[in-house]
C-alpha cells in the first residue's frame, strides 16, 4: 500500500516536472542520467538489463505498437489543435506595430462599430505626436472598413470579407506589405487589391476579375502580401469605398505613424483631453493582439482538454502493454534478481524501454501533425464580423510540447509495471512459466 | 442470456487488464460525448425546424449594412407574407466586454413571429407599454441573476445616445423560455423596443438591420423570397431573402468547418482505441485458446465460439461506452448548470444512440480477428498447446 | 453384449511438411457397451490419437468408427460438435476447468447447449457434483480446490449431460497417489453403478488395474496380449 502511494507520488512529481521544467533543466537531467548509465556500476547493470528489454521489443511488436500508436494519437491531435491556436494568434500578433496607433470612436471594440466624422479625422492628423513626411504632411490614413459577402472557394457559400478603404498616406504605414501581382489601385477608381489570404479563400478574386459590390462593378487590379491580418482583406480607395457604401466622408478609424513608439502615451493623453474628440487610441499592435486573445484561448483550452482525456486513455493502454511486457519477462527478471541484481536497475531499465517507445510515439504523432497541418490554411469569423485567414503553425516549441506530453505518458505508463517487476519475489518469478 | 456468466468470466479473467482497457474506452467515449455535444450545438443552429416558415431579409451587400424602414410596407404587401418584423443589432456591453451576449432592438410584433417562445401575455403587454422595456431569455437572466423590475445598463459600442451618454439603461419587464432543449441557446439573448432605440440613437435613424417575415406556406418560401428581393432590385439597397434556417446555417459555417474538425479528432481517437483494444483482445484470446478448445470439446460449435468472443469484445466496449457517455452527460449537465457560456448541447438520446451504435461496431471490428482465430482452432492442437 | 464402439481398419496419417507419419495402422477394435478399458502403450504409440478419434475430436485418414450404430468418421465439424455434446464426456490430464467460473458453473457448461431451464441446469449440476462427492464445493473456483477435487469437478462436468461414453486422457497423470485412487474409484463406480462405458488412456499400470481389461498399443497397432497386471 505504502509502495503504491509512493509510486503514485513519484508519477505525479515526474509529470509536473516534465510539464513545467524548462528545457535546459531537462537536458541537464538527461545528460546526468546518460553519464550515470555509462560510468557507475549500477548504471552499467541497468543498461545491460535495458538492452535485453529493447532487443526483445520486436518479439512483442503488437503491444509495443500499442504504446507507440496510442501516444502518437495523443500528440498528433494535441499538436494539430495547438497549431491552429498558434497560427490564429500569430497572424494577429504580427499585425500592427508599436509606432503606429489606431484611433476609433470611444466605446468601439472593433473598427466595424466605429464612426469618425470629417472634422475628427482632420483633428487627429494635426496632433503633434503624428509624424510628418518630407512635404510636412502628417502620415495619417483615414480608413473605412465595410463587409461584403462573397462566395468561398471551398464551400461555394457566401462568407464575409473585409473591405478596407484606405487614404493615400496608408502605404508608408505598412512597410511589410508588398505587391505580388498587378499594381496598386488608382485613386478615384473602383479598383481593389486583394490580400493573399482572401485570394486563397474566396472565389473569383484573380487579377483582372470583376466583382459586384453594393450594386457596382469593381475590378481586381493586384494582389498583396504582408504576412499578417491584412492578408484577409480587400483594399480600395477611401474616397471611393465610403460613398459606395453610403458612408459619405466618414471613416471607421484613423491610423497614424507616431514620431516614436514612446510618443504613444502622450498621443493618447492629448486626444483624450481634446473636447472636440470622443475617441480612443491604441497602438495597432495592441489592437490586433486583443482581437486574437478570445478565440485562441478557446482553441487552446479545447486542445488541452481533448489532449488530457486522450492522454488518460493512452496511459491505460501503455500500462496494459508494459504490464504484459513485464509478465512475459517475469522469469528473466527473476533470474537477474537471483543473480544479485538489485531492484533499481530493473525499474530503470523498464522505464528506459517505455520512454523510448513513448519518444517514438511522440515523434510519430508530431511528424504526422506537422506533415498534415503545418501551413494548412483555414479561416474563421473574426471580431470584425468577417473572415480572418490564418495558417496552422507547427512550431518547434509545439513539437517540444508534444514530446513532453509523450514522455509524461510513457513515464507514468512504465513506472507502475516497473515497480511491480522489482518487487516480485524471486522464487515466485522463477516458478512462473 | 445464459452465456452471460461465461462472457463476464472471460472478461474479468485478468481484472487489471480489463479495467485498464475499460478506462481507455471510457476516455474515448467521454471525448466522443463532449465533442459531439459541441458539434451538435453548432449544427442545431442551422436546424431549427420552427424557422422554416420564417424568412429573413438582409442587405445584399452584407449583414452589417442597414436598410431603410420604408421597405416594411412594401414587404408586407407581398402575397404570402403574413407578418413582418424588423430588428437592429445593438452590440451593447454589460459591465465587461467579456460578458458577451446578443442584444437587439426589435419591432413590437417581434415576439408574435416567434410563437415557439414562451412569454406570458402580461409580460408581453408590459414590453409594449414600457418605452425602455426589455425582454431577456431565461438562461441569460439566470446567468446574471436578473429579476423582473431590474435595471440593466448597456454600454453602447455602435450607437451613442442623443442625450450625449454612452450608457443605455433598460427595464427588465419579461423573461421568455425556449422549451426545446436543443435550441436553449436562444435564451441567451436580450430584446428591447426598436421605437425607443431609433428615437434615442444619433445615427442610422430610420434604418433597420434586417426584416423577418412569417409566411403562409413554407413550400412557397422560394417564390416569396424572390418577390421580396424584387422590391429593392437595382436600388441602392438591394436585399437578399432566405429562410431563417438557411441564414443561420450559413452564418455558423463562417466560423469554419466545426463538424470536420470534430470528426477528425473523433476519428483519430477511435482509430487509436481500436488498435489499443484490438491488441488487448487478441492477447486475451491467445491466452485462452486452450479454454476455447475445451468448450469446443464439450460440444460448442465453431460458430458459438466465434459469437462468444465477439460478444465479449462488444460487451467490453459497450460497457466502456456507456460509462464514458454517462460521464459526458454529467459533465455537460453540470457545466450548463454552472451557467458557463459554452457551445454545448445536452448529451441526449441521439448522442447516446450514436455512441452505443459506434461501440457495437467497434466491438465487432475489434473482436473479428480474435474471434476468427477462436473459431478456426483445431481442438487436438490447441489442447496439446500447439 | 453388443459393441458400443466398432472400429474397422482405422488409420491416421499426419503430414508434417514433406514427412508423412502414420500414427495408427489398420486398427480393429470393438468395445462393448458398459465396458471399462484401459488403453496403454509407450509414448508415440498412438493411444492419444486413438482416444481423440473415438471422442470425435479428430477425423481418421482411413477406416470407420461406428459408435452406437452411428458412423462418426465422416461427420462434418458441426455435426461432430453436436454429437460430442450428446454422446461423449471428456476428462483431461490437466482438468481443463475454466478458472474464472465456480465449480457449479463449470459443471453446467455442457448444459448450456441444451434446452434446459436455468433452474434445471443448476439442479443437474448440483446432482453431478454430489455424485463426485463435492456437493459442498459448488461455489468454489478451481483455484480454491485441490488437484483431486478439480479432477472430480471435471468428471462431474463430463457426466452432467448423461453421455453413454466417457473418454479419459491420463486422468490421474497429474495427481498424487491418494487423489488418483479416489478418482479411479469414482470412474469404476460410474462404470459399475451407472453403466458408463469408459475408455481411459494411462501410463500407470496401477491405474489400468481399475479397468475391466487393458488394450495395448505399440507403433500404431494393437498388441494382441491380454493385460496381466492384477488390480
Amino acid at each position: 500500500m505504502l509502495a503504491t502511494l509512493l509510486t503514485l507520488l513519484t508519477a505525479i512529481i515526474a509529470a509536473a516536472l516534465l510539464s513545467f521544467a524548462p528545457g535546459a533543466l531537462l537536458a541537464l537531467v538527461l545528460v546526468l542520467f546518460l553519464l550515470w548509465l555509462a560510468i557507475t556500476r549500477v548504471g552499467r547493470q541497468t543498461w545491460s538489463v535495458a538492452q535485453v528489454g529493447i532487443l526483445t521489443i520486436p518479439q512483442r511488436l503488437g503491444s509495443s505498437l500499442v504504446v507507440v500508436i496510442g501516444i502518437a494519437g495523443v500528440v498528433g491531435v494535441l499538436v494539430a489543435v495547438l497549431a491552429m491556436a498558434e497560427g490564429f494568434q500569430a497572424i494577429l500578433k504580427e499585425t500592427g506595430s508599436d509606432d503606429s496607433a489606431i484611433v476609433m470612436r470611444a466605446g468601439s471594440q472593433t473598427e466595424l462599430n466605429s464612426v469618425l466624422d470629417h472634422d475628427a479625422i482632420a483633428l487627429i492628423g494635426q496632433m503633434p505626436q503624428v509624424q510628418r513626411d518630407s512635404a510636412d504632411v502628417p502620415i495619417a490614413s483615414p480608413e473605412i472598413v465595410v463587409v461584403a459577402a462573397l462566395p468561398k472557394k471551398a464551400t461555394g457559400l457566401d462568407a464575409n470579407v473585409e473591405i478596407r478603404g484606405i487614404g493615400e498616406r496608408a502605404w508608408p504605414l505598412h512597410p511589410k506589405l508588398k505587391l505580388t501581382a498587378g499594381r496598386k489601385f488608382n485613386p478615384g477608381l473602383r479598383e481593389l487589391v486583394v490580400g493573399k489570404g482572401a485570394h486563397a479563400q474566396f472565389a473569383g478574386l484573380d487579377v483582372g476579375a470583376n466583382i459586384k459590390l453594393g450594386g457596382q462593378l469593381w475590378t481586381v487590379v493586384g494582389t498583396f502580401e504582408s504576412g499578417d491580418a491584412y492578408d484577409s482583406e480587400l483594399w480600395g480607395d477611401f474616397d471611393v469605398v465610403g460613398p459606395a457604401y453610403h458612408r459619405g466622408s466618414t471613416a471607421t478609424s484613423v491610423t497614424v505613424r507616431l514620431t516614436d513608439p514612446s510618443a504613444f502615451d502622450a498621443f493618447k493623453a492629448e486626444i483624450a483631453n481634446d473636447h472636440r474628440l470622443k475617441v480612443d487610441a491604441k497602438t495597432t499592435r495592441a489592437y490586433y493582439t486583443d482581437q486574437s486573445s478570445r478565440l485562441s484561448t478557446g482553441i487552446r483550452w479545447l486542445g488541452f482538454i481533448v489532449g488530457t482525456i486522450m492522454a488518460l486513455g493512452a496511459v491505460f493502454g501503455a500500462l496494459n502493454s508494459m504490464y504484459a511486457a513485464v509478465a512475459t519477462r517475469t522469469r528473466e527478471i527473476a533470474t537477474l534478481r537471483a543473480l544479485g541484481f538489485r531492484g533499481l536497475p530493473v525499474i530503470v531499465s523498464i522505464l528506459i524501454e517505455t520512454m523510448l517507445l513513448a519518444v517514438a510515439g511522440g515523434a510519430l504523432g508530431a511528424a504526422i501533425a506537422w506533415l498534415l497541418f503545418d501551413n494548412y490554411t483555414a479561416s474563421t469569423l473574426g471580431d470584425n464580423f468577417s473572415q480572418v485567414v490564418f495558417t496552422f503553425r507547427v512550431s518547434p516549441s509545439l513539437l517540444w510540447t508534444g514530446l513532453k506530453w509523450a514522455l509524461t505518458i510513457g513515464f507514468i505508463g512504465g513506472l507502475f509495471p516497473a515497480v511491480r517487476a522489482a518487487r516480485m519475489r524471486v522464487t515466485d518469478g522463477l516458478r512462473e512459466l | 442470456m445464459k452465456f452471460l456468466p461465461l462472457i463476464f468470466g472471460a472478461l474479468f479473467r485478468r481484472k487489471t487488464r480489463t479495467i485498464f482497457t475499460l478506462l481507455s474506452i471510457v476516455a474515448a467515449f467521454l471525448l466522443f460525448g463532449l465533442l459531439d455535444s459541441v458539434r451538435g450545438a453548432f449544427a442545431s443552429a442551422g436546424n431549427s425546424v420552427a424557422g422554416v416558415d420564417r424568412l429573413m431579409t438582409i442587405s445584399k451587400i452584407s449583414l452589417t449594412v442597414q436598410m431603410p424602414k420604408s421597405l416594411l410596407e412594401r414587404i408586407s404587401a407581398v402575397p404570402g407574407v403574413k407578418d413582418v418584423a424588423y430588428a437592429n443589432w445593438f452590440g451593447g456591453i454589460y459591465q465587461d466586454p467579456k460578458n458577451f451576449f446578443p442584444n437587439l432592438a426589435v419591432s413590437s410584433n417581434f415576439f408574435d413571429l416567434r410563437p415557439e417562445w414562451q412569454l406570458s401575455a402580461a409580460e408581453l403587454k408590459a414590453f409594449h407599454d414600457t418605452r425602455t422595456g426589455a425582454v431577456v431569455g431565461a438562461e441569460l437572466a439566470k446567468r446574471y441573476g436578473w429579476k423582473l423590475g431590474d435595471k440593466i445598463p448597456l454600454e453602447a459600442t455602435i450607437f451613442p445616445m442623443k442625450s450625449g451618454g454612452n450608457t443605455w439603461t433598460f427595464d427588465l419587464v419579461g423573461i421568455f423560455h425556449q422549451p426545446d432543449p436543443k435550441l436553449r441557446g436562444e435564451e441567451g439573448q436580450m430584446f428591447f423596443n426598436w421605437d425607443y432605440f431609433d428615437e434615442a440613437r444619433t445615427l442610422g435613424n430610420g434604418y433597420v438591420g434586417w426584416y423577418v417575415e412569417r409566411i403562409n406556406d413554407r413550400n412557397a418560401a422560394g417564390t416569396i423570397a424572390q418577390a421580396i428581393d424584387r422590391i429593392a432590385e437595382n436600388s441602392d439597397h438591394e436585399t437578399k431573402t432566405q429562410t431563417e434556417a438557411a441564414f443561420q446555417a450559413n452564418f455558423v459555417s463562417q466560423f469554419g468547418d466545426i463538424g470536420l474538425i470534430v470528426s477528425a479528432i473523433i476519428a483519430a481517437v477511435f482509430f487509436t482505441l481500436i488498435l489499443l483494444t484490438g491488441n488487448t483482445m487478441a492477447q486475451a484470446v491467445r491466452e485462452r485458446i486452450p479454454e476455447l478448445a475445451v468448450l469446443k470439446t464439450i460440444g460448442f460449435s465453431s460458430r458459438s465460439v466465434l459469437l462468444l468472443v465477439l460478444a465479449e469484445a462488444v460487451l467490453l466496449i459497450a460497457l466502456g461506452a456507456a460509462a464514458g457517455l454517462a460521464l459526458s452527460t454529467a459533465i455537460v449537465a453540470s457545466l450548463k448548470a454552472s451557467g458557463a457560456q459554452l457551445p454545448l448541447l445536452p448529451v441526449g438520446g441521439e448522442i447516446w444512440l450514436e455512441g452505443l451504435g459506434l461501440s457495437i461496431l467497434i466491438g465487432l471490428l475489434v473482436g473479428a480477428l480474435p474471434a476468427r482465430r477462436g473459431m478456426r482452432l483445431r481442438i487436438v492442437d490447441a489442447l496439446a498447446g500447439r | 453384449m453388443s459393441a458400443l464402439v466398432e472400429i474397422r481398419q482405422l488409420s491416421k496419417v499426419y503430414t508434417r511438411g514433406k514427412q508423412k507419419l502414420e500414427v495408427l495402422h489398420h486398427v480393429d477394435l470393438d468395445i462393448p457397451s458398459g465396458d471399462f478399458i484401459a488403453l496403454m502403450g509407450p509414448s508415440g504409440s498412438g493411444k492419444s490419437t486413438l482416444l481423440n478419434l473415438i471422442g470425435g475430436l479428430d477425423s481418421p485418414t482411413d477406416g470407420t468408427i461406428t459408435i452406437s450404430g452411428q458412423r462418426i468418421d465422416q461427420l462434418s465439424e458441426n455435426a461432430l460438435a453436436r454429437w460430442r455434446a450428446a454422446t461423449v464426456g471428456f476428462v483431461f490430464q490437466f482438468y481443463n476447468l475454466l478458472p474464472m467460473l465456480t465449480a457449479r458453473r463449470n459443471v453446467e457448461l455442457p448444459l448450456l447447449l441444451t434446452r434446459l431451464s436455468a433452474e434445471q441446469r443448476r439442479r443437474n449440476a448440483e446432482v453431478a457434483l454430489q455424485l463426485v462427492g463435492l456437493g459442498d464445493r459448488a461455489t468454489h473456483k478451481p483455484g480454491e480446490l485441490s488437484g483431486g477435487q478439480q479432477q472430480r469437478v471435471a468428471i462431474a462436468r463430463a457426466i452432467v449431460s448423461d453421455p453413454q461414453l466417457l473418454v479419459c486422457d491420463e486422468p490421474t497423470g497429474d495427481l498424487d497417489r491418494q487423489s488418483a485412487e479416489e478418482v479411479l474409484g469414482l470412474l469404476q463406480q460410474l462404470n459399475r453403478d451407472h453403466g458408463k462405458t469408459i475408455i481411459m488412456v494411462t501410463h500407470d499400470p496401477k491405474a489400468a488395474g481399475y479397468a475391466s481389461h487393458t488394450v495395448h498399443l505399440d507403433k500404431g497397432t494393437l498388441v494382441d496380449q491380454p493385460a496381466a497386471v492384477p488390480a
